[in-house]
């Protein structure tokens, strides 16, 4: 029953007798899903806030996007890497396959391990190449916005190495529970793989590229 | 019910499913302090949230100290008051109504009016609460820091708020941001778990529209919440970058006392779009749970089912709506282009009509109804009173061309003091004189109650009435002293000092409150199950105060809204939701006529 048809109901009428049907106001959907989903929504909006702040910025002539380390695209290689692995993962253990599963998960847990060193190593790359200045609000920008989708992904890290966890001890109970931890984590890695694609082109989109956008906006 | 380990829960599952795994305390430390019931973490949350309001209380009197008695006072320097209006702004809004609002009666109330065990995700709600408790220990510390706490106002607007010309300016605001930051995560954790609750772990036959509007009231401002609480922490993020690694996001290029800063190109703008892209759904972050428990004291203490119940319903869903898209109302003199005036005037008038059509709802409720004069009764009739004189004064402050000139005066600071500061705080005193038979099992001191209503309700129309004109006549707001102001008259004086001594006696007439909460605890009457005869589902747990579990071993099942009042036919004047309709107990009399036992509102 979808929420527009709930929200019209009129409770004060008469009750029937046995009121069939309880179970139809519930969702079937797992409370953690739903739990993420919230989460993945206000998680979306801190982006886009940041979005807005960048792209107000760009209205400015000072701001320059920072020069484009070659290590970022490895970077955001191994991201998608990852979602594919979660995916995998998740394909694997609906059908049982645990060990599959297992190895997908360790790829994961890898790559995206990988891709916070290399956001690391191209903060590092960025210093050597004299643009480090914090002042400088794109550079400033760049920090904040990697830096918070760095930290997101080190928060999913913990949600994967719990489920993988469960995963190596399986408990035969509770493999609908496991089943729901891998889905959730590949969510929330193919949601914050979207994010970095965004957050990606956005950086390195020059002032030019975005002038209409910003146009429109009213911005500019 | 099965003892488990806390490493072993990872969720309540919705209320179809028999057995629940619900952490049961094993030690006083469990059971009291890291507890994870949500009844315990209500009470955490509102006893540090209460502790937290009377520290902004005591500052609101030194405010009122140097306003009413210029130059009497030596000890309060013009730093100093400008860090109590900051502390005291934020405290109030953030730290006391919020918490107390979503994470006091949100935990207390939530499980047991939609008939679940505890909330869906019982360990994240228990950290949620020491997050908000650091939150709470950081903003303390910062009055502790060498310049103490932050003097920027409570809207902290950059460039003021990280000048190092600024109370405050080492470690105040620097604490308080992350004092914010930490506050948004530890309910980012409570919020998600309210939510989740509300839709998924209802127990069977709730259905959304049998929630009580207290439960609409809670989740739509969670909701809000949830969405507006990042554009705080995304300002307060930028700011910290500006303030410790000399970023520019809002800092423009400026001289300081003669010295030109590093700082340049950046847009305080942007900051007061942010903050008030958290800070008017904020208002209604306070406002809707205060709008949905209203209607629930109204209703049961005037034995009436609550009128046009859908359209409460819409209009919380719709106020929540609109609140996103009002925000630059408070920017009207930010420089921002007049068609942009234009929009958010008229979004703010739309606002209006819900809001109007809300009270118009409650007035007809209490039209012929059965109405107990008791403490939750005048508490929200108080309530009603103050929202409506808010509510008009906030019609003309909407508006531009009213707004212009007395923008930053007194006059908008009574204005948002009546609707959002006075206003909830009835709500609140009154739902807790509702709720404390429950929470307590016992009565409160009726006399005292009213003593306490009376004296706060009168005295908070004596501090903010006089408030009202002393700001139409140009007093501004924020000013230490406005010395011998040549277009000030000097009855403002007077009226400053009478303003004063009324804020006094309102402070401390909460004496009474706590004493009678205090007294009532150890020596009040035993309160029963039900005192106030209320259909609502919380009012029905096997034991009171409900246990942990809340329903002991079957959940209750849901067959009636929650305002089933006077049922023609039944013996009672109330139906509660989990009776059956074959089992209303009926009228002897009027037992042949009407023997279907169906409700009718």
């Amino acid at each position: 029953m979808n929420f527009f048809r709930q929200i019209s109901q009129k409770p004060w009428l008469p009750v029937e007798e046995g009121l069939a049907g309880f179970d139809d106001y519930h969702t079937s959907t797992p409370p953690a899903r739903v739990a993420l989903k919230m989460f993945l929504i206000v998680v979306s909006i801190l982006f886009f806030l940041l979005t807005i702040a960048y792209v107000g910025r760009m209205a400015f002539v000072e701001l320059r996007p920072v020069p484009q380390p070659w290590l970022m695209w490895q970077n955001t290689f191994m991201l998608v890497l990852a979602s594919v692995a979660l995916q995998w993962a998740k394909t694997s253990a609906r059908r049982d396959q645990w060990s599959n599963a297992q190895t997908a998960l360790l790829a994961a847990g890898a790559l995206t391990i990988a891709f916070l060193v290399g956001q690391l190593l191209s903060w590092q790359q960025l210093v050597d190449m004299g643009y480090f200045k914090i002042t400088n609000p794109a550079i400033g920008l760049f920090i904040l916005i990697t830096g918070m989708h760095g930290l997101h992904m080190l928060g999913g890290l913990i949600a994967w190495g719990r489920t993988t966890d469960k995963v190596w001890r399986r408990d035969e109970l509770k493999l609908t529970k496991v089943k729901q931890s891998i889905d959730n984590c590949t969510l929330y890695w193919h949601v914050l793989l979207v994010v970095w694609l965004v957050m990606f082109g956005l950086l390195f989109s020059g002032n030019n590229t975005l002038d209409i956008l910003l146009v429109l906006c009213g911005i500019k | 019910m099965s003892d488990t380990t806390p490493e072993d829960v990872g969720y309540v599952g919705p209320a179809e499913v028999d057995d629940q795994d619900l952490y049961h305390p094993k030690s006083w430390i469990t059971k009291y302090v890291f507890c994870q019931d949500a009844k315990v973490i209500a009470i955490q949350y509102g006893m540090t949230a209460t502790a937290i309001g009377l520290v902004a209380l005591v500052l609101s009197w030194l405010m009122r100290l140097q306003l009413g008695f210029p130059e009497s006072f030596s000890f309060i320097e013009p730093s100093d008051y400008y860090q109590f209006i900051t502390a005291h702004g934020m405290i109030m809004v953030v730290y006391l109504l919020t918490a107390l609002f979503l994470g006091g009666f949100g935990n207390y109330l939530i499980p047991l009016m939609v008939g679940a065990r505890d909330m869906a995700f019982p360990y994240v709600n228990m950290v949620s609460y020491w997050v908000y408790l650091t939150a709470v220990l950081v903003l303390i510390a910062s009055f502790f820091v060498p310049g103490g706490p932050t003097g920027a106002g409570w809207t902290l607007y950059p460039p003021q708020a990280i000048l190092s010309t600024t109370p405050g300016s080492d470690g105040g605001i620097i604490l308080l941001l992350v004092s914010l930051a930490l506050f948004i995560v530890g309910f980012t954790m409570g919020g998600l778990n309210y939510v989740v609750t509300v839709l998924q772990c209802r127990t069977r036959g709730m259905t959304l529209m049998r929630m009580p509007l207290t439960i609409w009231g809670i989740f739509t401002a969670t909701v809000l919440a949830l969405l507006a609480f990042p554009a705080l922490l995304v300002g307060a993020i930028m700011m910290l970058f500006d303030r410790l690694l000399g970023t520019s996001f809002f800092m423009p290029s400026i001289v300081q006392l003669g010295e030109q800063l590093s700082y340049g190109g950046g847009s305080p703008i942007l900051f007061q779009h942010l903050f008030w892209f958290f800070g008017h759904p904020e208002v209604y972050i306070v406002a809707l749970p205060a709008f949905g428990i209203v209607s629930d004291l109204i209703s049961v203490h005037a034995r009436r089912h609550i009128f046009g119940y859908r359209l409460m319903v819409w209009a919380i869903v719709i106020i929540g709506a609109l609140s996103f898209i009002v925000w630059a109302h408070h920017m009207y003199v930010s420089g921002m282009n007049p068609y942009f005036g234009f929009f958010f005037a008229t979004t703010t008038l739309i606002i209006a009509v819900p809001t109007a059509l809300k009270v118009y709802n409650w007035t007809l409720t209490l039209w012929r109804g059965n109405i107990r004069l008791n403490v939750p009764m005048l508490f929200s009739l108080g309530f009603i009173i103050t929202f409506v004189n808010g509510g008009i004064t906030g019609l003309f402050l909407g508006n531009v061309i009213i707004d212009v000139p007395l923008s930053d005066t007194m006059f908008v600071v009574a204005h948002f003091h009546m609707v959002m500061g006075v206003a909830p705080m009835l709500v609140v005193l009154g739902a807790i004189y509702h709720w404390y038979p429950l929470m307590t099992g016992k009565m409160y001191n009726e006399t005292l109650g009213k003593w306490h209503f009376w004296v706060t309700f009168l005295g908070a129309y004596l501090i903010y009435f006089p408030m009202h004109y002393i700001g139409f006549v140009g007093v501004p707001r924020r000013y230490f002293t406005i010395d011998d102001t040549s277009f000030i008259p000097e009855s403002v004086g007077d009226l400053n000092a009478f303003i004063s001594i009324a804020t006094f006696v309102v402070g401390a007439a909460q004496i009474l409150f706590f004493y009678n909460m205090a007294r009532s605890y150890f020596n009040g009457k035993k309160a029963g199950s039900n005192p106030w005869q209320a259909a609502s589902l919380e009012w029905q747990t096997p034991q009171v105060p409900p246990g942990h579990g809340n329903w002991g071993k079957e959940l209750p099942l849901v067959y009636r809204w929650a305002y089933d009042y006077g049922v023609p036919g039944a013996r009672d004047d109330f139906v509660p939701q989990h009776i059956a309709p074959k089992d209303v107990p009926m009228a002897k009399k009027k037992a042949k006529k009407s023997s279907s036992g169906k409700s009718k509102a």
